[in-house]
């Protein structure tokens, strides 16, 4: 019976570390998704066009920013 | 029934860990998130101006604000207030529709914030944007 407990108690710890980690709020994925969605909205044609601004966070994007018009 | 628990717990955990990988990526083809995304890109060539005239500036919790009505004649201030109220209304369900398409409904503030963030950084030169101390001018 004290087996059982150690082994449940265990296995909720870890149940508790999964649920934390389901519960991860995925930033940069969605960092990327609000980029799509707003050069749809404000018809942002070249996102490599080098614009004088400051580069806050270190967004280096890959080249699927290119294919902002695909359609779903 | 000993096993019994223990192999029903090994389940459900192994169910959560699964959909933790699932998880990871942010879904926005649906029909709700294209409809809203359409809805404000329409809306956009009207509310273009008023970015650029300071009449309508970004706020720093992901949604728009009438920043200097006087930067509008008298006649078309009910029409920016109105422009502004129906951007915030597709913003807000915007945020909560990707939430809820992802399985998070309680993901929304995240959402908004994250969204606050990317539409004042690839807000135009010369837009109004609010920050923690106040407008400015980007």
């Amino acid at each position: 019976m004290n087996k059982t407990l150690i082994i449940l108690t265990i296995l909720s710890c870890s149940l508790a570390a999964c649920v934390t980690i389901n519960i991860y709020f995925p930033a940069a994925a969605t960092e990327k998704a609000a980029d799509k969605i707003i050069d749809e909205v404000w018809q942002i044609q070249k996102p490599d066009q080098p614009k004088p601004e400051q580069q806050k966070n270190s967004d280096d994007k890959p080249a699927e920013n290119k294919t902002q018009k695909e359609t779903k | 029934m000993k096993s019994f628990i223990k192999l029903a717990v090994l389940l459900f955990v192994a169910g959560s860990c699964a959909s933790a990988w699932a998880a990871a990526d942010i879904e926005i083809n649906t029909p709700g998130v294209v409809a809203l995304t359409q809805s404000m890109q329409a809306r956009y060539p009207q509310l273009a101006p008023h970015y650029a005239s300071g009449a309508v500036g970004l706020t720093s919790d992901g949604f728009v604000a009438v920043h200097d009505a006087s930067a509008v004649p008298l006649a078309q201030r009910q029409a920016v207030n109105a422009l502004v109220a129906a951007e915030n209304h597709d913003r807000k369900a915007l945020y909560s529709e990707i939430a809820r398409a992802n399985g998070h409904p309680e993901w929304t503030d995240d959402i908004r914030n994250t969204f606050a963030q990317r539409w004042i950084q690839r807000a135009q030169a010369g837009w109004w944007i609010q920050g923690a101390k106040g407008w400015a001018k980007k």
